[in-house]
């Protein structure tokens, strides 16, 4: 053939390659080294990006504008440069214009602070990254050359070591490894821990010296670069003409380290930000949660306020002017032009003035507060003991940071069931053979002492060393087992950390492998078949009788164990060398040896023959066409034999073999997987080997035995099923088996029917009948088939699958027909029932979740019965329930209709379906119609009715269909958790998605929001995090709100002719938000507790608090601004009449208003603080101890700066002045007086449930837990979420509110009535009169007379 | 924007590739710190606001703000006041004429006398001040309109004023000292009083014009330019106030130490009211002996150089004779709302103690839940 030898390439390469019109859609790569010499133009790979990671956003030059840029996309910020900026023009300004832009650029120039710090972290460790050495051919020097991953460019060879990590996409070309493959890890990339076998390219397969890179001449065509992990195609031109196709088994991806091989070299494909992992590194991610939203709505209700009241003041300062006519007063100073204005005209200009007087409205602090917070709640969220999972050493990760509190607000909750309700690890539990069933028995009781187990030592963990019972039924293995699990439960209950650590990191090595999953006991009956099954076996082949004269139950058992040991991608690795794959290397090499001496007559070729060796690859690669069907051709009855039955290898890697030791590990992508192999093990069938060509397995009796692995279909969720091609050495017969799901497993084998006959019939019916059995005790239920086929047959259906393989468009649907092809009339061997069990505390963690009024629905791919069954373990529907199955029975079933299923009582739509307790089952068939236009709002009305439903057999787009239904149907919140690749769309449609950092895979965790490690800690996350952080953001933004709406300037503005003055200095007014008054709200903010986390997880109905949105209400903003409004008059008139008609100035009468607003909004701030801890009262003593130094400080430092307050030695003055602690102390009191009453009527007399539970919290533990329990024992029976005692005959709070705002008017109006009767009975001062009666009857006092 | 504390390098993963080669033992446990901060577990004082908790708060300030307002009243009480309105709005008030006919340009002044009675002595110090109504000394442009550099002595702001003092910056090409609106419209009505006794006779009685003014201003903040010898020279080449009838080194050219800038009747003027009525300190009248009062009962004459317009902007002058307590002036205000606030308080205690034994009980018994 022509790839036998490459000729040796000089400098000079073909350019003439025509430009294809698919240039654009492909990428070329030339190896770099033939443009060595030649000008950087010419190098055709020079347009490709090259390995140098720039993941900063800045330079230097341009930091500055882009990051103004960035910030000026809020539109906050452009709002308040604005209006500093209004203050340059001279007419309108309020402030000195600088000072006025101070604010705006502290708050600019913190977040650019902020982003810059970030950018130089990532600029850092880009520039570490960057500079990692790698080895690169270097052709002047004909080696290769150290040198930094930057330098690396596409087309370059790079030589990689054991544990180095790649440093780009990389088309691995050559390997030390006999097996031409080369192990990775992938732990970085997809967080899965088994190493991942990748292959040469096949044209380079058969080097036997070490690559050269001078004499590659291949042109590599390849797709775009694309962030699929999974993907890629292409090809390798050689200079010859030949192709070859080249698949993602052949690439190398940066950011994976290189294990168990000594040295790989490849051709650099994609390099920087090119590269795959480059391209998933997408970055966190941004939703507003829904309290901003709400927010903003205010925050526009502010602008309006601020709108209306700039206008008041506008058409007031024309009034004021036009009342004075053509006499201009001494005071009505000119325009510094001299020009006299007009009033409209003074009236539009004092507009432009109060909105920046006025700016303090709008907060201007409040986003980068609440950023801060909403950081220090994360932050605190990742501290959480109780969050943290010891066994894998992982907390939970918050990866959106800025919805925490949307956690607090949840509504619906869309769970994923294995691996997130489940643990997703998977035991074996029972099988059936041929029709036959073998239950278990004793497995099962192993099962149930785990259980068992697992609860006692909840109970008594200071003796853990004591054996609890052993079972005399048990055999010793799985008494061994007791001690085992004792140890491992210990690390995990109560063990010290370094133990855990030790088991977690035992555990780590092998991808699941607890020994409950591990250690299973066989069932004696089914033991004793496979026994007698293989010694006639042996017996057969050593008087080398034809092993079809088995009989075929018994050759069922055997098939179905041989299906169960190689049918699956599992890796066999040894223990005391982690992460060694145990390596046949010296039988490997006398084998081929021997081979090659053997067939060395008959093969054209060396290469052929190597080629017809090894020519079958892993998964879904397949040997070049050729040379398989030149092996197809080959007589090989010698060859099988010795093959498969050559002396056991002497030694593997020099360790003998202990099986029974369990001293094999086996590395399984899926845990199934490797369930189905520790089963078959159980049974003495042992997978001892993988390579890509074959597999070895241990039977007994037998020995060792060696299929030639022709194909591997790998497992897709469309198929749902696998298939593995061998060549079974006994038989010498191509051998197809297939495991998959009982669904198209079945109809695959009843397809089979019209040949078969009918005790076949009679076992698929049977089987079928144990399936139903299995899935209705919850277990999963695999089949396996197997399929026998004829060298016509397996010839004609690899011609059609390599025409597949090799096609560049459209290969997925081609080698799905394929493989379709392949998988039908199957003959069903038996199927396995597989048990996963519920993780630690699911059912308690539904149960309370559900009591705090959160609908949980689960939307699974398993098989109706399986999920009904896990529904029920989990406690999600309720025996007591009835329920509603919905299952569509035809295609062109339109219109679904319900039927109970025990219960007539509920079959039509109009009954009221809220009397009775409802479920709802439905299937993934009859959800398509329930998601169809025209029916999903009947639907979501009788989901709604139901406490919980269970949607089965969806697909992945379905569940995320069924989230977006609900969330933009209902308008609620939702949580979708799960933990797979199929839960991804769902999560991501989700108003928070919450991925579970199990075992399959890190896919879910990548798209989520929070990952949480197991799905009970759902639970705290919720009930206590969601909680706190909703009323705390919540409290903080009310309390914003309020504390810019204390506008005491407006009420002056009727003192100054509307002109726009303020009595505030203006450094006070800037400041006051800024510094004063921030921190106390900060710490408020991020520390407060309403409820204690023990009271609010003891009592999840709490949590209908924040569904409600009970902490921040559209009324509650409006009853704030209505206490703003009244503190403000207050905070001004007081200080008003105390100071009216003396000789205070300006200045001197601001600063005490100052200082008492500033105590007035302190202790409100105290008022709503639920706990005080120190960090509060500092705070608070910080704030008030700032603004005084900052105060005198700044009174004493420039008598003649700071026009035109001028404050020389005011504060100074002030500390002197009896009036000034008199007034502070009367203003707050009195300001805050109707709010302190208001709560603690509210306290008494309609105490919200979060009050109670405060209340709750003060009593002591003993009598607490005694409430707790009754109110439990209550809430489970009341259908209500809320337990009676929380919901007392309580008025509503609006009205209550507004009674007590009412009160609030009656007692001002009282006030300002006595101070008018006061004054002016006792006759000394008419003048004091007069001001009350201004203050009572209207603002002008010229015409009054008292 | 805040919230992006984000790595790239962890997605990457390059450190904990790298990290994990190592041995397997040294790996550091990511296990949260079990510190009260960390877990929120800080002790906490946790207040809860019902009827029965908050009771005694409302009694308390109850209790000590109406013996504070009491107290407040009486000692506002205490002080004596006499005011009197010479603007001349009324045709019968003596000052009617010099209203009517006043023009910033007429030369010779209008004095009128406007006599009046004590009914009680005033014993302490008695504080003169004049009082104007309806004036804005608030106005923005009003109080921007001056320039603190030329009042502190600065001698280029002297020739140069701010900017700010448009449009009183310069008159007829020189720079105006002192510059600004506040100065151009100082008050400029002299006051004199008299005393008549028994026998008719008008005794003057000696009016303090100095220490009426802050210490800080009259020393620290107001300066002369060049110190206070020969201002006529220190002045030379600027203008005065529009105005005014002198230049501003002539404002009492009797003291060399109240001339100028640091003339006090100036420095108070120049510290603009808080409010539309203010008064200001005008003189002091000292106490001569503890045995007679400062101003015995009796009749006095007031008489007013009448310089000041105020009834274009609808404005009232007065004159006010106050003691002072050491909460200043007279002003019941505060006693009054002392008494209310506590009031209120004791008020709002009474029902929240019947609140609290009607409903609040439940608090105290164990079984809630019932």
């Amino acid at each position: 053939t022509t790839s036998a030898s490459f000729p040796a390439i000089g400098g000079k390469k073909e350019k003439q390659r025509k430009k294809k019109p698919k240039e654009n859609k492909t990428r070329t790569v030339h190896a770099n080294i033939l443009y060595d010499n030649a000008k950087g133009e010419e190098n055709p790979n020079r347009n490709y990006a090259n390995n140098k990671i720039k993941t900063t956003k800045y330079t230097v030059l341009s930091f500055l504008p882009k990051n103004l840029f960035e910030q000026f996309h809020r539109f906050a910020n452009v709002y308040f440069v604005f209006i500093a900026l209004l203050n340059f023009v001279p007419v309108v300004n309020a402030f000195q214009p600088e000072l006025a832009l101070a604010p705006v650029v502290f708050i600019l120039s913190v977040t650019a602070i902020k982003d810059l710090w970030e950018d130089y972290r990532r600029h850092r460790s880009d520039q570490e990254i960057n500079h990692m050495d790698c080895l690169v051919y270097s052709r002047a020097e004909r080696r290769y050359v150290e040198r930094y991953w930057k330098e690396v460019r596409v087309g370059d060879f790079i030589r990689l070591r054991c544990n180095e990590i790649l440093p780009a996409d990389v088309l691995l070309l050559s390997s030390s490894d006999p097996d031409r493959l080369c192990h990775i890890e992938t732990a970085t990339l997809d967080g899965e821990t088994n190493l991942k076998q990748r292959q040469v390219v096949r044209s380079f397969f058969d080097l036997d010296c070490d690559f050269d890179p001078l004499k590659y001449n291949g042109i590599i065509e390849c797709e775009k670069p694309n962030n699929d992990l999974n993907r890629f195609r292409g090809y390798i031109i050689h200079q010859s003409g030949r192709r070859d196709a080249l698949y993602k088994e052949n690439l190398l991806l940066r950011g994976c380290t290189i294990r168990n091989t000594e040295e790989a070299v490849g051709i650099v494909i994609y390099a920087g930000h090119e590269t795959k992992a480059m391209l998933n590194n997408n970055g966190p991610r941004y939703k507003r949660s829904k309290l901003e939203r709400q927010m903003n709505v205010h925050v526009f209700w502010c602008v309006i306020i601020l709108l209306v009241m700039c206008l008041f003041a506008a058409v007031g300062h024309g009034l004021w002017m036009f009342q004075y006519g053509d006499k201009r007063p001494v005071f009505d100073v000119l325009s510094p032009e001299g020009t006299d204005l007009s009033p409209i005209m003074s009236a539009i200009y004092l507009f432009l003035t109060m909105i920046i007087v006025f700016q303090v409205l709008i907060p201007i602090s409040l986003f980068v507060s609440i950023e801060i917070v909403k950081i220090c709640q994360v932050y605190f969220i990742h501290q959480d003991m109780d969050l943290y999972d010891e066994e894998t050493d992982s907390h939970l990760q918050c990866r959106a940071l800025n919805i925490t509190e949307d956690l607090g607000q949840m509504q619906y909750i869309f769970s994923d069931k294995t691996g997130t309700l489940t643990e997703n690890k998977m035991v074996f539990r029972r099988c059936t053979v041929a029709g036959v069933e073998y239950s278990h028995d004793a497995n099962a009781r192993r099962l149930a002492m785990y259980q068992e187990m697992d609860s006692e030592e909840e109970d008594c963990t200071s003796h853990s060393g004591t054996l609890p019972r052993r079972d005399s039924v048990t055999s010793h293995q799985s008494a061994r087992v007791v001690l085992r699990s004792q140890s491992t439960k210990s690390h995990r209950r109560t063990g010290s950390r370094a133990e855990a650590k030790r088991a977690s990191i035992l555990s780590k090595h092998t991808a699941f492998s607890s020994p409950m999953e591990k250690d299973i006991t066989p069932d004696p009956q089914l033991l004793d078949k496979v026994n007698e099954c293989s010694s006639q076996m042996d017996f057969m082949r050593f008087h080398s009788q034809p092993m079809s004269q088995l009989p075929s139950d018994l050759a069922d058992i055997i098939d179905f164990f041989i299906a169960l040991t190689i049918c699956n991608t599992v890796v066999v690795s040894s223990p005391n060398q982690p992460r060694q794959k145990v390596k046949l290397t010296s039988t490997k090499s006398i084998q081929s040896n021997l081979l090659r001496v053997n067939k060395g007559s008959s093969s054209s070729s060396l290469i052929t023959n190597r080629s017809s060796n090894r020519g079958c690859s892993s998964l879904l690669s397949s040997p070049s066409a050729e040379s398989t069907l030149t092996k197809l051709d080959e007589e090989q009855p010698p060859r099988g034999l010795e093959h498969s039955f050559g002396p056991v290898p002497p030694c593997y890697n020099g360790k003998a073999w202990n099986l029974e030791d369990g001293e094999l590990r086996y590395e399984a992508e899926s845990p199934d997987e490797a369930a189905l192999v520790y089963a078959a093990r159980a049974y003495k069938c042992s997978l001892v080997g993988r390579l890509p060509d074959q597999v070895t397995v241990e039977l007994p009796h037998l020995g060792k035995l060696s299929f030639e692995l022709l194909h591997t279909l790998g497992f897709d969720s469309t198929r749902k099923r696998m298939s593995v091609v061998v060549r079974h050495p006994l038989t010498d017969q191509i051998t197809v088996y297939t495991k998959g799901a009982d669904s198209s497993g079945t109809t695959c084998a009843n397809s089979l029917k019209i040949f078969i006959l009918v005790s076949f019939i009679k076992i698929v019916s049977r089987t079928q009948n144990y399936l139903n059995l299995y899935a209705a005790d919850g277990l999963r239920t695999l089949c396996i088939a197997k399929k026998i086929l004829s060298k016509e047959q397996y010839a004609c259906w690899l011609q059609h699958h390599l025409q597949a393989e090799t096609a560049i468009q459209g290969r997925e649907e081609l080698l799905f027909d394929s493989a379709l092809r392949l998988e039908t009339n199957l003959q069903l061997l038996g199927a396995t029932g597989i048990e996963d069990r519920l993780q630690d505390g699911v059912p308690e963690t539904i149960a309370s979740l559900r009591m705090a009024g959160l609908q949980i629905w689960v939307l699974t791919g398993d098989k109706q019965e399986t999920a009904v069954n896990i529904a029920y373990a989990c406690k999600l529907l309720d025996p007591e329930e009835e329920i509603l199955t919905l299952n569509a029975f035809h295609s062109n079933f339109a219109p679904f209709e319900i039927y109970p299923s025990s219960s007539p009582s509920s079959s039509s739509h109009t009954t009221p379906f809220t009397v009775l307790r409802l479920g709802l089952v439905i299937d993934g068939r009859t959800l398509a119609y329930a998601l169809d236009k025209s029916l999903e709002d009947k639907f979501l009305a009788v989901a709604r009715s139901c406490r919980s439903v269970l949607c089965c057999r969806s697909t992945p787009l379905q569940k995320s269909m069924v989230v977006k239904l609900v969330r933009n149907k209902l308008k609620v919140m939702t949580l979708a958790i799960g933990d797979g690749a199929n839960d991804v769309s769902m999560i991501q449609v989700a108003d928070v998605g919450v991925g579970i950092s199990g075992q399959e895979g890190m896919q879910a965790v990548m798209a989520s929001d929070f990952a949480l490690p197991r799905f009970r800690y759902l639970q705290k996350l919720l009930l206590v995090h969601g909680h706190w952080c909703y009323s705390r953001l919540a409290n903080m933004i009310l309390y914003f709100f309020y504390k810019n709406a204390v506008t005491l300037i407006f009420w002056y503005q009727f003192y100054c002719g509307f002109s726009g003055s303020a009595m505030i200095d203006q450094w006070y007014l800037i400041f006051f938000n800024l510094m004063f008054s921030a921190f106390p709200q900060l710490i408020t903010g991020t520390l407060d507790k309403d409820v204690s986390a023990e009271t609010l997880q003891q009592l999840p109905q709490l949590y209908v608090n924040g569904q409600n949105s009970e902490e921040y209400k559209p009324y509650m903003f409006w009853m704030n601004m209505i206490d703003a409004f009244y503190q403000s008059l207050v905070c001004f008139f007081i200080p008003y009449f105390a100071y009216a008609d003396s000789d205070v100035d300006l200045f001197t009468w601001g600063t005490p208003i100052t200082t008492l607003a500033l105590f007035t909004i302190l202790v409100h701030l105290g008022i709503e603080t639920k706990t005080w801890t120190w960090m509060n009262w500092l705070s608070i003593a910080f704030s008030t101890a700032l603004f005084f130094t900052v105060a005198l400080c700044y009174n004493a430092s420039c008598p003649t700066c700071y026009t035109p307050s001028n404050p020389y030695w005011t504060m100074q003055r002030l500390l002197q002045d009896p009036l000034f602690y008199l007034l502070c102390v009367i203003t707050p009191v009195a300001a805050l007086l109707p709010r302190y009453f208001y709560r603690a009527c509210q306290g008494t007399l309609f105490p919200s449930p979060v009050q109670v539970g405060r209340q709750l919290d003060k009593l002591p533990t003993e009598t607490r837990r005694n409430i707790l329990s009754l109110s439990r024992v209550k809430a489970g029976s009341a259908l209500s979420p809320k337990p009676p005692f929380l919901s007392l005959s309580k008025p509503s709070p609006k009205v209550m509110m507004l009674c007590v705002v009412c009160v609030c008017v009656c007692v001002c109006v009282c006030v300002c009535v006595c101070v008018r009767v006061c004054v002016c009975v006792c006759p000394v001062n008419p003048q004091n009169c007069v001001f009350v009666c201004e203050f009572l009857y209207g603002l002008n006092k010229r015409d009054i007379t008292c | 924007m805040m919230a992006s504390s984000y790595n790239a390098k962890e997605e990457d993963g390059h450190n904990s590739g790298a990290s994990n080669n190592g041995g397997a033992g040294v790996v550091k446990s990511k296990k949260p710190d079990n510190t009260a901060f960390k877990q929120q577990r800080l002790p906490a004082w946790q207040p809860i606001l019902t009827a029965g908790t908050v009771l005694p708060a409302f009694f308390v300030i109850g209790l000590i703000f109406i013996p504070i307002g009491i107290g407040l009243f009486v000692s506002s009480n205490n002080i004596k006041e006499f005011e009197i309105d010479y603007t001349g709005v009324d045709i019968n008030n003596p000052c009617y004429n010099c209203a009517k006919n006043f023009s910033w340009n007429s030369t010779t002044p209008c004095v009128c006398s406007v006599p009046f009675t004590l009914e009680q002595p005033f014993e302490s110090n008695v504080f003169m001040y004049y009082g104007l109504s309806n004036f804005y000394q608030n106005h923005r442009r009003y109080v921007k309109s001056r320039d603190d550099s030329q009042l502190n002595g600065d001698q280029s702001a002297l020739k140069n004023p701010s900017k700010e003092c448009e449009p009183y910056r310069t008159s007829e090409g020189q720079p105006i000292a002192p510059c600004g609106a506040i100065a151009n419209s100082l008050f400029n009505d002299t006051l004199e009083l008299y005393h008549i006794d028994s026998n008719g006779t008008r005794n003057t009685i000696p009016l303090v014009k100095k220490g009426i003014a802050w210490w800080t201003d009259k020393h620290v903040k107001f300066r002369n330019p060049g110190g206070n010898n020969n201002l006529t020279v220190a002045f030379q080449g600027t203008s005065k106030p529009v105005n005014w009838r002198k230049p501003v080194y002539e404002l009492d050219p009797s003291d060399p130490e109240n001339n100028g800038f640091i003339n006090e009747d100036f420095i108070v003027w120049m510290r603009t009211a808080a409010l539309p009525t203010f008064r200001k300190l005008y003189r002091i009248i000292q106490k001569k002996s503890s045995t007679t009062p400062t101003l015995p009962s009796g009749k006095y004459l007031l008489e007013i150089t009448y310089n000041y317009p105020v009834l274009s902007f609808d404005g009232r002058k007065r004159m006010i004779l106050s003691t002072i307590s050491w909460m200043g002036g007279k002003n019941p205000f505060l006693g009054i709302a002392y008494i209310t606030v506590g009031s209120i308080c004791f008020f709002l205690g009474v029902v929240l103690l019947i609140i609290h034994h009607k409903y609040d009980t439940r608090n105290n018994s164990p079984d809630i839940p019932n």
